[in-house]
């Protein structure tokens, strides 16, 4: 049982982390109904600035993270004036997606040949350190993961329910049109969104590669993808579900590794698989997610 | 279903041509690229049918690649094979049976093509690429496991993929030379069969779906069914595809059929020209051949460095072109390639509906069913 508790606490803090990268994707796709497929590159990106400038710049952790921050930020808001305004001026919103595959494509090889076969540490303050969390030996910076989503969650939460903006954007997602003639801005909209949301990725990305995991190497992109179930599974359009699905694939990821010796005659890489196959279970019963709008159309 | 207008069979009659009496100008390099192009396009094709027409966006096209391949090698590996699985048939009966049993794979998860659309449905596919690994690790006997296992080859009389020594027309019919002919035959017969159901009631329905799905509805089209049909054909092409994959390559590795596999055929689609069969082969062709030939070629080219050596990497390079081709075509020319080829296409081999299409209205001069929808946004989202 107390083994279950550990898994279950530590499930819940990877999940904390996956919600803060799907929280980004569903803040985009309110904002401009893109799914951003190159969401996980992006933390990738915001990640190995974050490393690079410790590792190879001898900078402070707390000068590095800032400026992986900010730096990404501006990715964002790149990609977003300059790849996506041809899109958003055509509508072609489906093919905008298909787009930030190509990206991923380009940014994900770019990163792994720069990444190679190195292990780079992001000079992170809690190190390899433990402490007790409910009776579990909770390492620190799992702790300061939980704690940070959970505070950047709620903010995000009041934030786009009260704020000028957060109702702006929640009408620019349920009707452009009618949004941009009561004076919503939505280029501003959509810039703010994809800024918040890079940002929102790196800040994940450097619990990501803090212990327990030993530092940005090329498997982190691979982790990173789990975000999109996460989103998925949580609905695409709901911050809610961004947090409910985050925590449902962290635990089912962590206890699926955990019980891997009790689920061996399903194979040994069954744990990679798990997420994915909750991810399609959930599909199948609830297309929308779980706190999804579900489309609906009648004939 | 031959019926092609004007004066275009002219054209298709000399490509015809330039396929049949290629390999005997062509180095075996070129021969095996030609071959593993054709066979990437087959499952090029089957995307297309899935994503362009119906639009419904799939990335677990190497899933289904994956069973076409090991249905093959399991249906033609001999029987006594000790702890692999193995029916010990004829390996040109397992090419068919091999479609079959993919396009059996495709039905059974086609309830998930009809409830979950477009992007989303994407990435629902995507986790069949997770699972799929997962089980093709786990399923030792049949896929042999981490290691992988070898695909028996393909004998068509006195033919056989492991080369012969028979000559036809003085052209002695070799590995490479016999995988070229059997890829480009059938590779034609799909783009044939592809042409002239695009061209029926089907096709036409896939179109209305796309467009409009509401108003296709409306009209008596069975949505559900017709996005059904499109996900179980889409398979059986990705079946074929696999199958002969299986055979050039001779060895089936689980890791093969991963992501950058899926995100490849994604690429060959957009980048070929979105809708259309012609589109797909070019996609195809440039993906599977811009590695394989700057890997050959790197060090004369600036700035690409040889593999393991200095400079960047030509599959890095090539990767991050067929990434930027992506973007580049998706902003600039949604047609893809087979538009830009178009322009070259002397005037009177044209269609007369060859010409370049607007915004909303499809490749095959079908109705703009869009059109009818103007200002009725297809997916409106309910206010929280």
């Amino acid at each position: 049982m107390s083994e279950f508790i550990s898994l279950f606490i530590n499930g819940l803090s990877v999940g904390a982390v996956y919600a803060l990268i799907a929280l980004g994707i569903v803040i985009i796709f309110k904002a401009t109904e893109v799914i951003n497929f190159a969401h996980p590159s992006l933390l990738i990106v915001g990640t190995l600035i974050v490393a690079t400038a410790h590792d190879s710049f001898g900078m402070s952790f707390y000068l590095a993270a800032p400026l992986g921050i900010v730096v990404t930020a501006l990715i964002g808001v790149v990609i977003d004036r300059v790849l996506l305004e041809p899109f958003y001026r055509k509508q072609a919103i489906l093919a905008a997606g298909i787009m930030t595959i190509g990206l991923s494509i380009v940014i994900d090889t770019l990163t792994t040949d720069q990444i190679g076969a190195k292990i780079i540490a992001t000079g992170d303050p809690w190190g390899s350190s433990h402490t007790d969390f409910f009776g579990t030996a909770l390492p620190l910076s799992r702790l300061a993961a939980l704690v940070t989503a959970i505070v950047l969650l709620i903010a995000f939460y009041f934030w786009l329910q009260r704020s000028d903006f957060g109702v702006g954007m929640r009408a620019a997602a349920d009707d452009p049109e009618t949004a941009s003639l009561m004076g919503v801005p939505l280029r501003r909209v959509s810039v703010v969104a994809w800024a918040l949301a890079s940002a929102l990725a790196v800040v994940a990305g450097i619990f990501l590669v803090a212990y327990p995991s030993a530092g940005l190497d090329v498997t982190v992109s691979s982790v990173a993808l789990l975000a999109i179930p996460a989103a998925i599974v949580g609905g695409l359009d709901s911050t809610t579900g961004a947090v409910v699905g985050g925590l449902a694939i962290g635990l089912t990821q962590v206890l699926a590794l955990g019980y891997q010796d009790e689920l061996a005659f399903l194979g040994r890489s069954f744990s990679q698989a798990a997420p994915y196959i909750l991810m399609l279970i959930v599909l199948i019963i609830r297309p929308a997610g779980l706190f999804g709008t579900k489309e609906v159309s009648r004939v | 279903m031959f019926k092609l207008g004007n004066r275009r069979w002219i054209l298709w009659a000399i490509l015809g041509l330039i396929g049949l009496g290629l390999p005997s100008l062509l180095g075996s390099f070129w021969l095996q690229l030609g071959s593993l192009a054709f066979a990437a396009a087959i499952g090029a094709i089957g995307l297309m049918l899935l994503f362009g027409r119906v639009g419904q966006l799939s990335l677990g096209h190497p899933f289904f690649l994956a069973i076409g391949a090991y249905s093959y090698v399991w249906i033609a590996s001999p029987a006594d094979g000790g702890d692999s699985w193995g029916l010990g048939w004829p390996s040109l009966a397992a090419i068919p049976i091999a479609v079959v049993v993919t396009a059996l794979a495709g039905l059974l998860l086609s309830p998930l093509s009809s409830r979950v659309r477009g992007l989303s449905l994407g990435l629902a596919t995507l986790s069949l690429i997770f699972i799929g690994i997962w089980l093709f690790y786990t399923l030792e006997p049949l896929t042999g496991g981490y290691n992988g296992r070898n695909a028996p080859a393909l004998t068509i009389g006195p033919l056989s993929s492991q080369g012969s020594n028979v000559a036809i027309l003085g052209l002695p019919i070799g590995r490479t030379e016999f995988l070229w002919y059997v890829t480009l035959i059938l590779l034609v017969l799909v783009a044939l069969f592809t042409s002239s159901l695009l061209n029926s009631r089907v096709g036409r329905a896939f179109a209305a779906i796309r467009d409009a799905e509401v108003h296709a509805s409306a009209l008596g089209v069975e949505a559900a069914r017709y996005r059904a049909i499109a996900f179980t054909l889409s398979s059986a092409y990705a079946g074929l595809g696999g199958a002969l994959l299986a055979i050039i390559i001779q060895r089936v590795v689980p890791d093969y059929w991963g992501l950058s596999l899926s995100l490849g055929y994604l690429a060959m689609v957009v980048i070929g020209g979105m809708r259309s069969v012609v589109g797909a082969v070019l996609g195809a062709v440039f993906v599977t051949a811009l590695p394989a030939v700057l890997q050959r070629y790197g060090e004369s080219i600036p700035f690409v460095g040889s593999a393991g050596g200095t400079g960047i990497g030509p599959s890095v390079v090539a990767q991050v072109l067929y990434g930027a081709s992506v973007i580049v075509i998706l902003i600039f020319e949604p047609e893809g390639l087979v538009r830009i080829f178009a322009r070259l296409v002397p005037r009177r081999f044209r269609r007369h509906n060859d010409a370049p299409p607007t915004a909303i209205e499809p490749v095959d001069g079908e109705p703009a069913v869009s059109q009818l929808t103007a200002g009725h946004p297809s997916a409106p989202l309910a206010p929280e």
